[in-house]
């Protein structure tokens, strides 16, 4: 298995053909408390790139973009009456949702856990 | 509030020339007399109404918001317009530009009222109180410099306006904010509320005033602005203050279904649509003699007004934020969202905002367009949760 980060600040943890998508500890701290979350169905199909998933918190609305083409096999079902977990689990019981992997090509697009880093330390 | 909100995609489309740029900064870069305070204590700092106000504190939104219900909570307001009209009959005259009575006011007490235009829409709400010698008022942020050269624009040569730069001002809000300004002046306890008295806080003179915008008991205190961190440092080593952002005032006034002047009115929405009527009293509804009064009176005699301002709760999870269309079952748009968001402490979704008259009853059943989705809501009154003003025994 190997987690994979996005400019966006989701990660997707892969594992052989399917991956969990969440957003990360930096994304869940610039979001404050978030109160809904909004996930796909199952069966949805999204590229990557296609808004996939909204988080709401007290303060605002932001979208979530789906980091690989794919299609949705599971959804995070506890988010929809505890979306905090996101604030106090991000990177574990606050993920969003499972999605197949298609095309291994476009993980390579994405940052590893030590890219990611550099690149968050840059927008300090 | 017009908030930065942090997106989880930042996409920066807006091409700016550099001058634009420069004008952008320095409008948005004022300071309140207690930034370094804000800073000291870890404020996310955001452009607000030209000023760089704190949206936050490490404690967060949601928790500062239940600290406020539950006990005390330290703003920082000093972005917010203070003006004193000084002159023989400063009342008078100030009823020919807001339709509250104001005339009538006893020195030392406050009324809420608004500035209306010719059309009866409303130019800014704002707080009004008589004192001993003349007229002190405060006015939102956004609106001050209007309201000034509105004010201007009328006055007469025998009235005088002066606007007080050289003071802050802080609302403690929440069960506990009496009993701690208490501490400090023990008259304050007992002030009834929308009540006014000054006195001295750590030797300097405050204006204290019994009114706040969070539907819970409080004051808001003004004080020179060269002592006003040294008070709020007092204030905040009580043990139950501690210091909120704006983020928190939005929830706390939406809860207590306040309107934010520029979403829930507007200078085309009338006092009337607003749900205001309250602030007019029967005086004012027989003389008239305010701007727009023909059209708001006709409004409050023949309720025939098209739109008014409602609360609207959703059914499920989902908040609606401002600007997201009310629809009936068969997707006509009856109204919109003018504020909407999480409530802390309702512990759900809550919004306001404008609706065909037909359809604002109470129950009525109506559909928010989030997003791709039709979701269920219902209109409701406010507020949505119960005021704690004070009341004396």
């Amino acid at each position: 298995m190997t987690i994979y980060y996005s400019e966006d600040h989701e990660w997707i943890n892969v594992e052989g053909s399917v991956g969990t998508v969440g957003i990360t500890e930096y994304a869940q701290n610039a979001l404050g408390d978030i109160v809904f979350v909004e996930v796909p169905e199952v069966g949805d199909e999204f590229a990557k790139g296609d808004e996939v998933s909204v988080v709401e918190s007290v303060k605002a609305a932001s979208e979530i973009y789906s980091p690989v083409t794919g299609e949705i096999t599971a959804v995070n079902e506890d988010l929809e009456e505890n979306a905090a977990l996101v604030n106090s689990s991000p990177d574990g019981d606050g993920w969003f949702f499972k999605v197949t992997v298609s095309n291994k090509d476009e993980l390579e697009e994405l940052m590893d856990a030590g890219d990611y880093k550099t690149f968050i330390a840059g927008l300090e | 509030m017009t908030e930065g909100a942090p997106m989880v995609r930042v996409c920066v489309l807006t091409v700016l020339t550099l001058e634009q740029m420069m004008s952008e900064q320095d409008r948005n870069s004022l300071k309140t007399p207690l930034y370094s305070l804000h800073e000291e204590l870890g404020g996310k700092m955001v452009p607000f109404a030209n000023y760089l106000m704190p949206v936050q504190y490490p404690l967060g939104v949601m928790a500062e918001h239940k600290h406020t219900r539950e006990h005390a909570g330290l703003f920082d307001v000093s972005h917010m317009g203070q003006v004193v009209i000084t002159g023989d009959g400063a009342d008078v005259w100030l009823e020919t530009l807001v339709p509250g009575n104001i005339i009538d006011l006893k020195p030392g007490r406050i009324r809420y009222t608004m500035f209306t235009n010719e059309d009866g829409g409303i130019l800014d709400d704002l707080m009004i109180t008589k004192r001993d010698n003349d007229m002190f008022m405060v006015v939102n942020a956004a609106c001050k410099e209007q309201d000034i050269a509105h004010m201007r624009a009328h006055l007469p040569d025998h009235l005088k306006l002066n606007e007080l730069t050289d003071r802050a001002l802080i609302a403690l809000q929440g069960p506990m904010a009496a009993t701690v300004i208490s501490r400090f002046v023990s008259e304050a306890k007992e002030q009834n509320f929308m009540s006014y008295l000054e006195a001295k806080i750590d030797g300097v003179t405050c204006f204290i005033s019994r009114c706040g915008y969070t539907g819970e008991d409080g004051h808001e205190i003004s004080i020179p602005a060269d002592r006003a961190e040294d008070i709020c440092r007092l204030l905040l080593s009580e043990p139950e203050v501690e210091v909120i952002g704006l983020g928190a005032r939005d929830s706390l006034r939406l809860e207590a279904g306040l309107c934010l002047y520029g979403h829930d009115i507007t200078v085309k929405t009338t006092p009337i649509e607003g749900a205001l009527e309250w602030s007019i009293g029967k005086r004012r509804r027989e003389q008239g003699g305010f701007p727009g009064a023909d059209k708001i009176l006709d409004q409050i005699a023949n309720k025939n007004i098209k739109k008014r301002r409602v609360g609207i709760l959703p059914d499920g999870r989902a908040p609606a934020r401002e600007g997201t269309q009310v629809l009936d079952a068969r997707d006509n748009v009856i109204g919109e969202i003018t504020s909407g968001g999480f409530g802390p402490t309702f512990g759900g979704p809550i919004a306001m905002g404008y609706i065909k008259t037909e359809f604002s009853e109470k129950g009525t059943k109506v559909f928010l367009a989030v997003r791709k989705k039709k979701l269920e809501a219902r209109v409701d009154i406010m507020p949505f949760v119960p005021q704690q003003y004070f009341r004396k025994h």
